[in-house]
């Protein structure tokens, strides 16, 4: 012991009914709108980012379905080309950029200390900023509506087009300042998910011990910090040439328009797999749990996890194949784009082993996974035919490429979360959802995305380009179309069918008990819902599966679950060593602060003043913003950041 | 003035295309078309049965180099989707328990050998490694191969792309005085090789006549090269391929390929400036042209060096208007030069209103310009 007093020896000891009720005054979240504006539960936070998630699905299906109307027919003036293209750029945004990784983020936000065994993420007020951050980006981009000015030039956002001379109106102001907007809230939960898993994992939980889903999540967390800086560049060079009439991609001026192509892609590549890896995560951590076998291979899953991300670095040319690059170049792509397949197949043969070696109970959570093996399947190897330069010279821009999108961002994105969603409902909200309608809602949602999805590889072949927003008669695209706008709604209906069981289980499921599926991870310890502090001691994990151990019997010892750091001196957690999650420091968490969301406004105002060049706007938000981050920061007694409180 | 519909144009009113040409193959469709077609619906009669921007079954020297690896990359895919899913569901039929609640299976969960499961896996990854290095062999090849047109072309043509349509200049390396300026039809000479090089005037573009060969972008600030070589004599339909703004869909092109002959006697005449008006009516069909259109239009011997909109020296000579979208005949003509706007929204051709005895002379003159 020493005499420091900032050291201490934490208290070890079992779980009791007074430490449960002393941990939850502790760190209960104080009613009224002060706790709900100022709540830095990471469990909340990972709610709301789900909420605004589907939400955005929501809205981005409906403007899908819009366009499928539009496409129902050969010349058809449903809607104006204007309005075609603003849906088609907004629908691509907003899956892309405001469902497809929020969601995601949402699941790990609320999984993450429920399964690294800890009472919150590394950084809580960071947290709240990042989903307030998506929140007003989110509706800083669709404010666009209000302007009458709604992205125009698709979620790719080619130069030149994008620039003042062919784009006058804000359209493009919008979606730049938004990307960049949006940027912030990525990077600071990146950056949240990566020292939460290095250092707030219980005592004993190696890393590899770690869920798959915490891999997959911390894989793509350090990949966006990587790729986003890219685009963030991007943005700001084009709403530089927008705004000051620099010239980065005007050629009037010197510029280079593939400038654009080459940052963009550099980010979007690897951002595809940002958007799938923790989804496959979801299903590695899932499936086992229904096929009551532990997942083989976990640590070639793991390797090909992160070797994905790693080749996803490079193979972004493949998505510029036709702008007249060397033959050299063509090839070298085109044999990276091929390899990067080798460790997505190890996840697949890995859930087919799972499958074929355990005794899977057919729930709906499990359909999705299944299936989502098979989806998983068709958008990879879609991937692969266009990763030959050779077919892709025909291919390219094609709907057989908008066929592997969507096989990637509904097959292996959506599938996976509404899996994640039927297996983490009971542990969201303490009650089941119905599995009568959840299985009906399943096959009315795989059968309409497949009617949707599978003919148009064959409207591709056909030849049919991308973004068009009318076709003539005699091109031969009628059917086809027809055939994917009937199956449009029937996978539209089928969600519904799932928001339906949402609501009914919320409202009237039947209790889940702590471990409604036997499931073997940690989370799967405490109570459904779990308490504030999630965990009432902090647990000593000794093995992957701590709650199959007795069956599993894999001879590491014994996990402790139920008797461990009380640390009920305050709002505290355990840090632990990097590698090895040994204990190594007792965190101090804050308290529920409003500085997260006053962070936020102050930034939203600043980048309006950017959006309408009021720069005394901007001017006055960056003083702002100075003083919300001192005052943010400025040191805490309960945080041990000053002197050592009086009352311990 | 009725309002011609937007549809594809209809080849049997044009009447200056030979019959013996269409968009129809040529030779019988291959098996797996007409199944597809069949059960797509696009049977719908013999003129149908090919669809215009059908890749396969190629009439293009490089096209046809591109289909032997793109078939191959689909029937591998359609193999490995089709073993997954039997993996998948033979081991739900093998393996799949039914009914409890997981809550009382809990023996279900024990421990068990993994080896075989691990060899399995290893033997998958050797073998998906395997066939990725073979594609990829595969790809470079075909690369290679389509690289360089098989003879060195004779003459270049020069697209540019427009927002919405194409400008294309036909240059003559040997004789400059042969150049001429074109839009929106290609023709080019069958078995002869010919070099493209493609830019843009504004944003970036992409050409592509999937019946002849792959595509290639058109970006503003770089000339892109690539070469075309048609084996039959046909009409092939082309298309804008990268998203460029408004009108993005009704951006499209004909190439004409056309016997030696036939192609150098095209290149003759349209080299030459537009014949002089030989009636009252055409001559000032001809004063309405230079004052309401030539501050776009080229007429070459009339208006010269207009370069916003086509070149509209030979337009009785082509059989479609609006890049590609509606034929060239008097009622279409019509309604394009009356309501461009109605017909394509966003279009840089503003409507002119003209009085009734201008609209005539100018529609008769225009339909001198052979």
């Amino acid at each position: 012991m020493s005499d420091d007093p900032f050291i201490r020896t934490p208290a070890t000891g079992p779980v009791t009914p007074e430490l449960q009720d002393r941990l939850e005054k502790i760190w209960e979240t104080e009613p009224g709108l002060f706790g709900w504006l100022g709540t830095v539960d990471h469990k909340t936070i990972g709610i709301r980012y789900l909420v605004t998630a589907f939400v955005f699905l929501l809205l981005g299906g409906l403007e899908a379905l819009a366009m499928r109307i539009q496409l129902s027919g050969a010349d058809l003036n449903v809607l104006t080309p204007e309005q075609y293209n603003e849906l088609f750029s907004l629908h691509g945004i907003t899956m892309i950029f405001l469902y497809a990784l929020p969601v995601l983020s949402g699941f790990s936000n609320y999984m993450f200390p429920l399964l690294l065994g800890s009472r919150d993420m590394a950084f809580p007020r960071l947290n709240a900023f990042s989903y307030w951050v998506y929140l007003a980006s989110g509706l800083f981009i669709y404010s666009s509506f209000l302007a009458g000015a709604l992205p125009n030039n698709g979620w790719f956002n080619f130069a030149p087009y994008s620039l003042r001379e062919y784009n006058p109106g804000m359209n493009m102001d919008f979606y730049a300042l938004g990307m960049i907007f949006l940027g912030i809230s990525t990077t600071v939960g990146s950056i949240n998910f990566v020292i939460t898993l290095l250092r707030t994992r219980a005592p004993g939980m190696s890393l590899n011990r770690l869920p798959i889903m915490v891999w997959g999540t911390t894989t793509v967390s350090i990949g966006n910090l990587l790729a986003l800086p890219a685009v963030t560049v991007a943005f700001f060079m084009l709403w530089m040439d927008r705004t000051f009439g620099t010239h980065f991609f005007d050629v009037s001026g010197g510029g280079k328009p593939l400038l654009w192509q080459h940052l963009f892609w550099i980010f979007a590549h690897p951002w595809v797999y940002v958007i799938v890896l923790p989804a496959m995560g979801i299903v590695s951590d899932g499936l086992p749990v229904f096929a009551r076998q532990p997942l083989v291979g976990y640590t070639l899953v793991v390797l090909g996890t992160i070797t994905t991300m790693m080749l996803g670095f490079g193979v972004w040319v493949h998505h510029m194949f036709v702008t007249g690059i060397s033959t050299m170049s063509l090839s070298f792509f085109s044999g990276a784009s091929f390899i990067i397949t080798i460790p997505s197949a190890v996840a697949v043969f890995s859930w087919i082993a799972t499958i074929w070696l355990g005794r899977p109970v057919i729930t709906t959570a499990f359909l999705y996974f299944a299936s989502f093996i098979v989806m998983f399947v068709i958008g990879g190897v879609s991937g692969v035919v266009t990763a030959s330069a050779a077919a892709d010279l025909q291919l390219h821009g094609t709907y057989f490429v908008v066929a592997h999108i969507h096989y990637v961002l509904i097959g292996i994105n959506l599938f996976g979360v509404l899996g994640g969603l039927y297996l983490w409902f009971p542990k969201m909200t303490g009650r089941m959802m119905g599995e009568g309608l959840g299985k009906a809602a399943f096959w009315v949602t795989f059968f309409g995305f497949n009617l949707a999805f599978l003919p148009m590889h064959w409207t591709g072949l056909l030849g049919m380009p991308r973004r068009i927003y009318t076709y003539p008669e005699g091109a031969g695209w009628t059917t086809v179309n027809v055939i994917s706008t009937v199956g449009s709604f029937i996978l539209a209906a089928g969600l519904a069918m799932v928001a339906l069981n949402v609501v009914q289980g919320l409202r009237r499921g039947r209790a889940a008990g702590e471990n409604p599926w036997d499931a073997p991870t940690l989370e799967w310890a405490i109570p459904s819902p779990p308490p504030p502090y999630n965990f009432a001691v902090i647990p000593v994990i000794a093995s992957r599966h701590p709650l199959w151990e007795e069956r599993l019997d894999e001879g590491t010892g014994r996990s402790s679950l139920y008797h461990g750091l009380l640390l009920d001196r305050g709002k505290e957690t355990i840090l632990t060593t990097m590698l090895d999650a040994e204990p190594d420091k007792i965190a101090k968490m804050p308290e529920d602060s409003l500085w997260p969301l006053i962070t936020t406004i102050v930034l939203t105002f600043g980048f309006s003043g950017m959006l309408f060049q009021m720069w005394w706007l901007t001017g006055l938000s960056v003083a702002a913003l100075l003083g919300c981050i001192l005052l943010w920061l400025w040191p805490q007694r309960s945080l041990e950041q000053t002197a050592r409180p009086t009352h311990e | 003035m009725p309002m011609p519909d937007m549809s594809w144009p209809d080849e049997r009113s044009v009447s200056h295309v030979r019959d013996s040409f269409s968009l129809i193959s040529l030779r019988p469709p291959r098996p797996i078309l007409a199944l597809s077609a069949g059960a797509a619906g696009l049977a719908a009669g013999p003129a149908q049965a090919r669809p215009p921007m059908w890749f396969f079954d190629n009439y293009g020297a490089q096209g046809r180099q591109l289909e032997g690896i793109t078939w191959g990359l689909l029937l591998l895919s359609v193999a490995v989707v089709a073993i997954i899913t039997l993996l998948v569901a033979v081991g739900l039929v093998l393996r799949a328990r039914r009914g409890g609640a997981l809550r009382d299976d809990r023996d279900a969960v024990r421990r068990r050998d993994e080896t075989g499961a691990m060899t399995a896996i290893y033997f998958g990854l050797g073998l998906t490694t395997a066939v990725l290095i073979a594609f990829t062999v595969w790809t470079m090849d075909t690369l290679a191969n389509v690289r360089v047109p098989p003879a060195e072309p004779a003459f270049t043509i020069e697209v540019t792309g427009r927002q919405w349509w194409w400008q294309v200049r036909y240059i003559d390396p040997q004789n400059p005085e042969r150049d001429f300026q074109t839009a929106n039809e290609i023709h080019v000479p069958v078995g002869r090789p010919v070099k493209l090089l493609l830019k843009s005037d504004d944003v970036i573009h992409t050409f592509w006549v999937p019946a002849l060969g792959g595509k290639t972008d058109m970006i503003p600030g770089q000339t892109n090269t690539a070469w075309l070589l048609a084996d039959k004599p046909g009409i092939y339909r082309g298309q804008c391929n990268e998203y460029c703004g408004l009108q993005h869909a009704n951006m499209a092109f004909r190439v004409f390929a056309d016997p030696p002959a036939e192609f150098d006697a095209w290149w003759e005449a349209q080299r030459q400036p537009a014949p002089e008006p030989r009636s009252p009516l055409t001559s000032a069909g001809q004063d309405v042209f230079v004052k309401n259109c030539g501050v776009c239009h080229t007429v070459r011997g009339t208006i010269e060096k207009a370069q916003y909109g086509p070149d509209l020296t030979h337009l009785a000579a082509r059989s479609t208007l609006g890049a590609g979208i509606i034929p060239n005949n008097e009622g279409y003509l019509s309604g394009w030069i009356s309501n461009p706007q109605g017909i394509k929204p966003g279009v840089k051709m503003p409507a002119i209103p003209l009085s009734g005895s201008d609209f005539t002379a100018l529609r008769a003159y225009l339909a001198t310009l052979e």
